[in-house]
């Protein structure tokens, strides 16, 4: 009996969690649509985690788009690797890797740095302050990050998707003595608006989940140094989750359907 | 529509409050009048912040309610309640700076993102209350982590009079400073009352602060106030927990854990 007892606690616990996350990221989002809007805070993060997160997602698509060279033409057959690399290698970054790897990336340095910043205002009484200073905390704190999250995710996609295609193009033709003619050719030819469309649509939705589990954590942080070290775990690993699984159901969605 | 009550300035009618099975507040009675200052004694973890974080709506009461100049204030809207802020100033335990902001956005915070003035205004406004808490202008560009404790203290008490708020709230004001820097910011709390004519409302378990500020002295004790009266009859209330608690007396009606009867 017990085992089933807390099987049932287990599961009401996950959904109460749920409907928390979702009735803060309404709250979140009807703040992001209703004035007064905060620009100076929107802008502030804007620059903080989007172009700061350019080198690290610069370097991941980098290493990513060289490494995919050369998994893929010990993989194929010498013959066909001249039109087969370029393809792989566009496909895959511009659908798939490039938003999930830099969705990733971008949790990590950034999900956690919101959710420290706001644990630590949550716990030195700063969003009570702001509550007492007439100010609501979630349209100051939360709206701009949400709205600089995913404004900024797709752009770094796209730089990401270029880096990652430069990668793969260096490896195949520095190393792998590849014609940069033919290889330039054939990665155009398998350069898909759709695709790259199709990843830019998700890298806004990571953005927004990477925010979102930032501040949420960071708001339900409670008392202490510990909470605010919590909070940090917290929003990695939910992002993180979150990306991995919106990213399985949007691909089911755009190139299933 | 019932008769407004207008003989006090802040009331509370059977304030409860719990977190998970601990009763915080229970049926808590409280009466505050006008340019009054009334200083709430408790022993830590008695409740008191919780008491003044319900009665300025940080927290929600599961019962009771807050009644300011008559009119009840417990269950206000999202917007009701950001008016209600402006008559409010409240200080927190720890300042409760914004770090990322200089001092003079700090003070000026509340009529920077209400009442939209311009960062010119902001700064002549942040300089007359730096003067008030008596601090020079320099520190205006300073950010909090570049200030001691105790100046950290007094730009939170600028920044909760900016507004020039009816009631002030002070959140433990004297917790952890030096003993000047005790009284310097208890004469600003009551400079606050007498040249501001705001209503004080301060938490403490520091006698010191009660003799120099208070007119009313309240003691919180098990969610309850078990005594409450004027500043000058606090050694002769009669009543035997009050009475144990200002001597600091270790043993009596409040029974304190790893101390024996006799």
């Amino acid at each position: 009996m017990k085992m089933i007892a807390r099987i049932g606690r287990l599961t009401l616990d996950f959904f109460a969690d749920v409907g928390k996350v979702v009735l803060f990221a309404y709250k979140g989002t009807q703040c992001v649509f209703t004035t007064p809007l905060y620009f100076s805070q929107i802008l502030d993060n804007l620059i903080r985690i989007g172009f700061f997160s350019i080198p690290v997602v610069g370097m991941t698509a980098l290493f990513t788009g060289a490494v995919l060279v050369l998994q893929s033409y010990a993989g194929f057959s010498k013959i066909s690797s001249e039109t087969t690399i370029p393809m792989v290698v566009v496909v895959s970054i511009t659908r798939e890797l490039g938003p999930v790897l830099a969705g990733l990336m971008v949790a990590g340095r950034v999900g956690s740095s919101i959710a420290a910043e706001i644990a630590t205002m949550k716990v030195s009484e700063q969003v009570d302050a702001l509550q007492t200073l007439a100010v609501n905390p979630i349209r100051y704190l939360v709206a701009p990050r949400l709205i600089a999250c995913t404004l900024v995710m797709p752009i770094l996609v796209f730089i990401a998707d270029v880096i990652g295609i430069l990668g793969g193009y260096l490896v195949a033709t520095e190393k792998l003595g590849f014609n940069a003619a033919l290889y330039l050719n054939n990665t155009m030819t398998y350069l898909k608006a759709d695709d790259v469309i199709s990843g830019l649509v998700k890298a806004a939705i990571f953005g927004f989940v990477i925010a979102l589990s930032g501040c949420y954590s960071g708001c339900n942080a409670n008392k202490g140094a510990e909470s605010v070290g919590t909070a940090t775990i917290n929003a990695v690993v939910m992002s993180s989750v979150l990306i991995l699984f919106l990213n399985y159901m949007t691909t089911q969605l755009f190139f299933t359907v | 529509m019932t008769k407004k009550n207008k003989r006090f300035k802040l009331e509370t009618v059977g304030l409860t409050k719990s977190f998970g099975s601990k009763k915080v507040l229970e049926d808590l009675n409280l009466q505050v009048e006008d340019n009054e200052s009334l200083v709430v004694l408790g022993g830590s973890g008695s409740g008191k912040s919780v008491l003044i974080k319900t009665i300025v709506g940080l927290l929600r009461p599961d019962s009771g309610s807050v009644l300011l100049d008559g009119d009840d204030i417990t269950n206000l809207s999202t917007k009701g309640r950001s008016n209600l802020m402006s008559r409010f100033g409240f200080l927190f335990q720890g300042g409760a700076l914004f770090d990322s902001l200089p001092v003079w956005k700090n003070i000026s915070f509340y009529l920077i993102h209400n009442k939209y003035i311009s960062d010119e205004e902001a700064r002549v406004i942040a300089e007359e209350k730096l003067h008030v808490v008596g601090l020079s202008k320099d520190s205006l560009d300073l950010y909090p982590s570049e200030l001691s404790g105790g100046m950290q203290k007094r730009v939170a008490l600028a920044r909760a009079i900016a507004n020039d708020p009816e009631i002030i709230f002070f959140d433990e004001p004297t917790t952890g400073l030096d003993p000047i820097m005790k009284n310097v910011i208890s004469e600003l709390i009551s400079k606050c009352r007498k040249e501001f004519g705001a209503t004080t409302i301060t938490i403490t378990h520091d006698i010191d602060t009660v003799k120099s500020i208070a007119s009313k002295v309240a003691l919180l004790y098990k969610g309850r106030i078990v005594w409450s009266g004027p500043e000058h009859e606090i050694y002769k209330s009669g009543d035997p927990i009050f009475d144990q608690f200002i001597h600091g007396r270790i043993r009596g009606p409040i029974k304190v854990e790893g101390v024996s009867e006799k």
